[in-house]
């Protein structure tokens, strides 16, 4: 037994300074006006109450099940392949799953059917608006980056860009900022989604013709460069914009063509069809894309640039092309979210918006739709409800700590993301196991 | 008030509070020159930008001001005093920085590095870090409030005149640390054994490794290196604007743009960028419309894209951009 060995302790000083990060992201906030001691006072000194059994500082509680953990971990180590290839049959299990084609069409029309019957089941017009504005729209938002991230392997700072450009148009031509609307004429909101989406992709491509020249963290930095000054000038123009405080009310959508009659109110269930209808032409859009000549390109300028061009396939093109489509459905989540939300303001798409949907592509699984969808259903589940319920003295501003956190898990434990698209999937093993030498790989020496 | 007008305006005032802007400009120059001096470093041996350096700025900044205030309370310093309180503050800071560097190698990169990980994954890990260390020093000291240091020196203390201009002791302070710490780092990359493991690395790290060079180790004092320097930075900077949580987010983009601006793994070029960018954002605050002085940042992030643009080895960057 060599529970006291040298790799066991530091195995245990390793988990004691996780299990105190712990205690620190959940003790109590301190604040700029109290002492610079106070959360750590909060945080490691508190009395709390052991599981209601009796009181004692926390330090104490977080050092205990710290202790713990490491002794279940060191009684379980020697068993551990065993529990890792049982650990590695449950992960392989949507996989097993959705091999088969018949499970693979069961499981969407099962999915489906649920969907669109959710509004029956949520009562609350509440819940129901918070699905369409956090989850559905995000859902449109991530696949609109996979295509980008996942398909060409750009990687994407500003995404929140397109969002806002789809936002703002719909605020413009339904006559809500300050900026009066074209040939002073608002036009109803269901109008925009085709011009908003039009629209977007131009500025896709007007973004991406400079800029995807470049390649790897400059194309990072410089789409990151490029969101910031659009947030710059959205709030330093006030008189086009509406500045910080944003638009005035953005009508909602209603509708006369003689045999049609729409009129939205405040009910959010219309949006909810919209915005699925939308989610399904965009992945049915995006799914036949990927298989298409187009997407092969991606995949190949994903690769290997160099051996991409030489084939005879012109990069630039086809990356402006990811950007343009991928724009597309960040510019219809920015109508949706206008048309339903009534106000855009810049406080929509921030930075934190752009990397908040670039956790959801790669928790989902970079270049895998259904594991970006997916992946955005989970995580904006879990951040509506603590946003919403508060629990363990949790607070709004403490989520992107959690998403920090969880982006770093991932890339170490689960680069390939939740449901992992099956090439990516291969690539990440492959360098696991260093069978094959990445020509992006880091510290690989040769640098283009 | 016509357009023309505005822009003669601008010049106007440049014209007759030149050395103003010029301190003033080297002033925040010096300090984006040390944030971009950490980049430019791990940039070099990594092929990567370190996106959690503004928070390790953050983090050094924090640390100086608390110092600070924990030694001055309500007094204001002065004398030898205050100049002893710099010279801990700039150790203080570059000590806590150099320790959470450190930590983000030993985090977010060093696994990584070990599972051969593409370069995204790199980059997307680097990004956690800075969230979580944001949002983590946002939950300790209060999310976006500037947090001032304890007064080193009275307010508005004047060193001498130039040309007529009174020279603030905080920003020829600020200018001359600066310099020193930067000649040092530059010492340290070119005259020492250290350096020379560094620039192996940058070069070719495979062969050093064969050649006896440690390769982790030298990973590992690169962070720590650039760590010190930009909480050193953070420091100084926290004595003229004070800090606040997000305050990596803003100050690293301008630095790594100096670093980008003066060519990427080199060291020298790092400095002199970030000398430019602080004169560049200190001369184009006239011309900002309507006093917004957002408008400095969208120039300067103009600059960014042009740079990469046009010229994206920078300056003083070589070929392949790799030479520390």
């Amino acid at each position: 037994m060599t529970f006291f060995s040298f790799a066991n302790l530091k195995r245990l000083f390793l988990i004691l300074v996780i299990t105190a990060v712990i205690a620190l992201m959940t003790g109590t906030p301190g604040s700029s006006t109290a002492p610079p001691t106070t959360g750590l006072h909060g945080s490691f000194l508190e009395r709390v109450s052991w599981f209601g059994l009796f009181a004692a500082p926390r330090w104490l509680l977080f050092f205990t099940l710290g202790v713990i953990v490491w002794v279940v971990v060191s009684l379980y180590r020697p068993r551990a392949r065993a529990i890792r290839r049982k650990a590695n049959v449950v992960f392989a299990l949507p996989k097993e799953l959705t091999n088969h084609r018949t499970t693979r069409v069961a499981l969407i029309v099962v999915a489906l059917v649920l969907v669109i019957l959710l509004p029956k089941f949520v009562h609350e017009q509440f819940w129901v608006y918070l699905i369409v504005e956090q989850i559905g729209v995000y859902i449109l938002l991530a696949l609109g980056l996979n295509v980008v991230v996942g398909f060409a392997g750009l990687l994407d700072l500003g995404f929140a860009a397109f969002y806002a450009i789809g936002a703002y148009t719909t605020a413009w031509l339904t006559g809500a900022l300050p900026q009066p609307a074209l040939f002073h004429h608002p036009i109803p909101t269901l109008w925009v989604i085709p011009i908003g989406i039009v629209a977007a992709m131009v500025f896709g491509v007007l973004l991406g013709t400079p800029t995807l020249r470049l390649r790897g963290d400059y194309l990072a930095i410089v789409t990151l460069g490029f969101a910031l000054i659009i947030d710059d000038f959205v709030e330093t123009q006030s008189g086009v914009t509406g500045g910080g405080v944003g638009s005035a009310l953005v009508r909602h959508p209603s509708l006369n063509l003689g045999f049609l009659h729409v009129h939205w109110g405040t009910d959010p269930t219309p949006y909810y069809y919209l915005c699925l209808l939308f989610i399904a032409v965009f992945i049915i859009v995006f799914t036949s894309l990927e298989h298409s000549r187009i997407g092969r390109a991606w995949v190949a300028i994903r690769e290997d640039e160099v051996a991409a061009e030489s084939v005879g396939i012109n990069p630039l093109k086809y990356k402006v092309m990811a950007f343009a489509v991928g724009a597309a459905s960040g510019g219809f989540g920015g109508v949706m979210t206008a048309g339903l939300v009534g106000i855009v303001t810049p406080g929509l798409f921030t930075f934190q918006v752009s990397v908040a949907v670039l956790v959801l592509v790669i928790f989902g699984g970079m270049g895998s739709i259904w594991g970006v969808a997916l992946g955005a259903i989970v995580i904006q589940t879990a951040t509506s409800y603590l946003d919403n319920y508060q629990p363990w003295g949790y607070q709004l501003q403490d989520l992107y700590m959690y998403i920090g956190a969880l982006l770093i898990i991932m890339m170490i434990f689960r680069p390939a993301g939740l449901l992992p698209s099956r090439r990516r999937a291969r690539e990440f093993a492959d360098a696991e196991g260093g069978a094959d030498v990445h020509s992006d790989e880091v510290l690989s020496g040769d640098e283009p | 008030m016509g357009f023309e007008h505005f822009w003669l305006s601008g010049f106007d005032q440049i014209h007759t509070a030149f050395w103003t802007y010029l301190a003033v400009g080297l002033q925040n120059g010096a300090v984006y020159a040390m944030i971009a001096v950490g980049y430019t470093l791990v940039y070099g041996v990594l092929g990567l930008i370190n996106f959690a350096h503004g928070e390790v700025f953050m983090c050094g900044g924090f640390a100086g001001v608390f110092l600070t205030r924990g030694v001055l309370g309500d007094r204001v310093g002065s004398g030898w005093g205050s100049i002893g309180l710099i010279l801990g503050g700039i150790v203080v800071g570059g000590l806590v920085s150099a320790l959470v560097a450190m930590g983000v190698e030993q985090v977010a990169y060093r696994p990584l590095r070990r599972r051969h990980a593409p370069k995204l994954a790199f980059l997307i890990s680097a990004i956690g870090a800075s969230y979580f260390i944001q949002t983590l020093a946002g939950k300790e000291f209060g999310y976006g409030v500037n947090i001032f240091p304890g007064q080193v020196f009275e307010p508005g203390k004047i060193a001498f005149t130039l040309f007529g201009t009174p020279i603030h002791t905080l920003t020829i302070v600020s200018i001359i640390a600066a310099i020193v710490m930067l000649v040092v780092a530059d010492r340290i990359v070119r005259a020492t054994r250290l350096g020379r493991g560094i620039r192996a690395v940058s070069q070719d790290a495979e062969t050093s490794s064969l050649m006896g060079v440690n390769i982790d180790r030298t990973i590992t004092i690169t962070f720590i290196l650039g760590g010190a320097l930009a909480g050193a930075a953070g420091f100084l900077y926290s004595l003229q604007s004070g800090i606040v949580q997000n305050a990596g987010t803003e100050i690293g983009i301008y630095a790594f743009t100096a670093a980008v601006l003066g060519g990427i793994g080199n060291l020298r070029g790092a400095a002199l960028g970030g000398m430019l960018i602080g004169l560049f954002g200190s001369f184009t605050v006239p011309f900002a419309f309507e006093g917004n002085v957002q408008w400095t940042e969208i120039y300067t992030f103009l600059i960014l894209v042009l740079v990469l643009i046009i010229r994206p080895t920078g300056i003083l960057g070589e070929k392949s951009g790799r030479t520390a």
